[in-house]
């Protein structure tokens, strides 16, 4: 039925009919329905619907950004309904406190959780579900549970011919209770989950048919740019509202939180009327803020004293040895999500509607001032009852989407206008007001003796994402340094947590996507130091690490470590656990006036029990170019105030080009589950850079190598 | 009044003259399949065909285009993902969050109509303007020796 409407009538149709439904639609991987009329009776939780022709619709509660939960979902719950995947089709949810994030509490997608976090949960609501089909079909045979099976959607009645398809049985299971407990299959039964089935969400990604935010057409909506101060934490002092009126198609100019919005019939009538306004700023008092003195501060900072994180042995005690020494630094970087940052409201007296790509759809805590639904709820004036979120496709996350600056803005907007506003960001914009990865400097001084280290003694300055606890430090800006995993007698970790006007967020694998630039290539540096090699080095230092050592050996051998390469391109390697996940990299490259080229990436992750595998070699390929593009070119430089790069031109992005080949190996584990999403990102830096010291005898330690 | 023809269909639009393509295609005409990321020709998100040829909607005003000049978008390649190259990206799992695949498909189809066996440096140079943030490459590479037919 799906076909017959066009995509603006799906979203203006959607408007009315429910989040649900509007969003079923946008994403179009409901199947086609037969002939004759439809129902679906059987809701029996807020997972999944299964409908009188044997479809089964599963409710996703994540916001797919690329990373796959569109089909991971649905095959946890498929898996245990034991339901054929063609018949599976996926729809978004709605905001609410069924779809929190059981690892958070809260709705909202990151921290590489979700199938660590659902995977019991969305097992047992598709097993419930198939329990209360078994009952039905037993009655209707009037035969004993037990004398019934399950396949591929039906009921089959043991030893005979009889079968009934979930379709016939979901009036039926209906009017059953929920059972309270179920069995869940064993996994060597497994049909769907640990298979590489295809991605619900990819045909619509292959016609432009996806609806990301940005597509977003509500009837009556106008389309506002923002205006804000360049400087962070600047605001806007005088402007032009005369000239920008004074643009054809220009309706509005409204001051709003972040800057004066400027609302037109169409983005390019609110672009031409934003340049009107010719706002002038007060810059507030960040405006002489600088790379140069960020760098000078974090330097004067690494060598006090700092917050402990850890200390074991004698911790930092000179030992016997031969000791090195080393500084380490990397910039700010954005996300660069390929589409801009964007929100649609419509604020009405008793209702908000809100449409966007976001990653924090409810957090009735308020830790971060709320979700989405929260935020709604607060800017409209009402209650979160009268709040419609609509969570639409993200066209990339990273991190970004679960600061929900935009959304305000869209709220913001429409509320001071009284009609539907969308909010759209330029690329400048979202460059240049991102909440961005922090710089970061590390030092080290490591001592070896007898070919092995006895003394580690590393203090990092990094600013802060979210406030540590009093008298404490965020975990983020020491993650993967305060648990490293080689084993050295005297350690001692140390970090601080400067201010530094600058805002920063979650960017892909957070912490990790630094410390592990820093501490594998430090570990780099000792190994040369003890004249050994750098894989044997690592190894011999993991006895109490197994999953570490057990992806370390696999992506050595893989990658054909210690055999021979052409003249010119030497291997490097490195390890890093994120996310509950442990991946290790072998990257192959050549220098070619001084830029390294990446040819090869061999890729072993450890992330305990799979859903699917494309879905992880994929993230695995996603998060290499992910940190290879930092490595290589990622840098927001702060001058004045504010960030100096403002588009692909100035801030670069890795092309085809340079694409390495990447070889993704999945180790066959039963250990405890981690993401995928981002633990491919971290290794990639330190591996590139200690081939380039294999290569050119040159060690890089501080980020971009290009610039 | 500017009188474009889009996928084989007159459209008449009332916009200002400097108003790129993409956005009367996006918000004038409705056909979103076509994104914006960049505003600046150096991403290839809003890529369609001009008379074949790749081109950059984003820095194309509408001003400069005439009847006579055909518009190609992604809508206009197949509404069911039939198209040969459509189905090898469905087939290889390019996508990943979606965004830059309209573009990255209209690119690979205006090599492969000019070039039916691309060699690797022929897709390097044909898709080095298509930015994909999740990283999709090796796997945009792989659909298109697929598409081609190529054996690799
Ligand atoms: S939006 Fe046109 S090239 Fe980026
Ligand atoms: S698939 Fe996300 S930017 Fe290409």
């Amino acid at each position: 039925m799906t076909s017959t409407f066009s995509r603006r009538e799906f979203l203006v149709t959607g408007i009315s009919a429910g989040a649900g439904l509007t969003i079923a639609m946008q994403l179009g991987c409901s199947p086609a329905g037969p002939s004759g009329p439809v129902t679906t009776p059987f809701v029996p939780n807020a997972f999944l619907k299964v409908s009188t022709d044997g479809s089964v619709t599963v409710v996703c509660g994540f916001s797919e950004m690329g990373q796959g939960v569109l089909t991971a979902v649905p095959q946890l719950v498929a898996e245990e309904l034991d339901v054929e995947w063609s018949k599976v089709s996926v729809e978004q949810s709605p905001a609410g406190e069924a779809y929190f994030n059981p690892a958070f509490g809260i709705q909202g997608t990151g921290g590489s959780s979700m199938v660590r976090g659902s995977w019991t949960q969305l097992r047992e609501a598709g097993a419930k579900a198939r329990a209360m089909l078994v009952t039905a079909a037993a009655a209707r045979w009037g035969v004993s549970i037990d004398e019934c099976r399950t396949e591929a959607g039906n009921v089959m009645r043991r030893g005979s011919r009889d079968r009934l398809s979930y379709g016939d049985l979901a009036e039926e299971a209906a009017s059953l209770p929920v059972p309270e407990t179920v069995t869940l299959k064993d996994p060597a039964d497994f049909l769907i989950l640990g298979k590489a089935v295809p991605r619900l969400d990819v045909p619509d990604k292959v016609t432009g048919k996806a609806g990301f935010g940005i597509d977003v057409q509500v009837p009556g909506m106008l389309v506002a740019v923002v205006a804000r101060c360049p400087v962070f934490g600047g605001k806007a002092a005088r402007w032009d509202e005369a000239a920008a009126l004074a643009v054809p198609g220009v309706r509005h100019v409204v001051t709003i939180t972040s800057g004066v919005a400027v609302v037109a019939d169409g983005y390019w009538a609110a672009r031409k009327g934003r340049d009107a306004l010719a706002v002038q700023w007060d810059e507030g008092s960040n405006a002489a803020q600088s790379s140069a003195r960020i760098s000078a501060e974090l330097a004067s900072l690494v060598r006090r004293k700092g917050i402990e994180v850890r200390r074991e042995g004698a911790g930092s005690a000179a030992q016997a040895g031969t000791t090195v020494e080393a500084v380490y630094e990397v910039p700010f970087l954005a996300h660069a999500c390929m589409e801009p940052m964007n929100a649609t409201a419509h604020v009405e007296a008793d209702h908000v509607t809100f449409w966007g790509p976001i990653q924090f759809q409810s957090d009735p805590g308020g830790a971060f001032g709320g979700g989405a639904r929260e935020m709604a709820a607060r800017i409209g004036g009402v209650s979160t009852d009268q709040v419609t979120v609509h969570t639409t496709m993200l066209g990339g996350g990273f991190g970004r989407r679960f600061f929900l600056d935009f959304a305000a803005e869209a709220l913001e907007c429409s509320k001071a206008t009284g009609t539907p506003v969308k909010v759209v960001w330029s690329r400048e914009d979202d460059v240049q007001h991102d909440f961005y990865r922090p710089a970061s400097m590390a030092w080290f001084r490591g001592t070896v003796a007898d070919g092995t280290p006895v003394s580690w003694v590393n203090r990092v300055a990094c600013p802060a994402i979210l406030p540590g606890p009093p008298g404490g430090l965020d975990d983020s800006s020491v993650e993967g340094l305060a648990n490293f995993p080689y084993r050295i007698p005297n350690v001692l970790v140390e970090g601080h947590n400067p201010a530094l006007g600058v805002p920063t967020g979650f960017w892909r694998s957070v912490g990790s996507s630094q410390n592990a630039f820093f501490s594998e290539c430090f570990i780099d540096e000792l190994a040369a130091a003890a004249g050994k090699d750098p894989f044997e080095f690592r190894r011999d230092l993991l006895d109490n690490a197994p999953r570490h050592k057990r992806v370390l050996e696999t992506a050595a051998e893989r990658a054909g470590w210690g055999t021979p390469l052409p003249e010119g391109r030497a291997r490097g390697i490195a390890v890093a656990e994120s996310f509950g996940s442990y991946v290790a990299q072998v990257a192959e490259v050549s220098m070619n006036d001084g830029v390294p080229r990446v040819h090869r990436v061999v890729v072993a992750i450890d992330c305990g029990p799979i859903v699917n595998p494309d879905i992880i070699a994929a993230q695995m390929e996603s998060g290499v170019v992910f940190g290879l593009t930092a490595a290589l070119y990622g840098k927001i430089a702060i001058e004045g105030g504010r960030a100096v790069q403002a588009n692909f031109d100035t801030y670069q992005m890795l092309r085809v080009q340079e694409m390495p080949v990447v070889e993704v190996h999945i180790v066959p584990s039963t250990d405890a589950q981690g993401g995928v999403g981002e633990p491919g990102t971290p290794p990639i830096a330190p591996a590139v850079v200690n081939a380039i010291a294999a290569l050119t005898g040159e060690r890089i330690r501080r980020l971009p190598i290009v610039s | 009044m500017t009188t474009l023809r889009i996928n084989g269909q007159t459209h008449t639009v009332d916009v200002p003259e400097d108003t790129p393509l993409l956005w009367v295609l996006r918000e004038t005409l409705g056909m979103t399949g076509t994104k914006f990321g960049c505003g600046m020709a150096l991403c290839g998100a809003c890529t369609v065909h001009l008379d074949g040829e790749a081109v950059r909607s984003c820095i194309l005003a509408v001003g400069g285009l005439t009847e006579d000049m055909e518009i190609r978008t992604i809508e206009g390649l197949s509404d069911d993902g039939s198209h040969p190259v459509q189905q090898a990206w469905i087939e290889e799992q390019v996508p990943q969050c979606g965004y830059c695949q309209s573009g990255q498909i209209m690119s690979a189809v205006a090599l492969l109509e000019k070039n039916g066996n691309p060699s690797d440096s022929d897709i390097d140079a044909a898709m080095a303007g298509n930015i994909c943030r999740c990283g999709t490459y090796q796997r945009i590479r792989r659909a298109i020796h697929k598409a081609s037919g190529g054996a690799r």
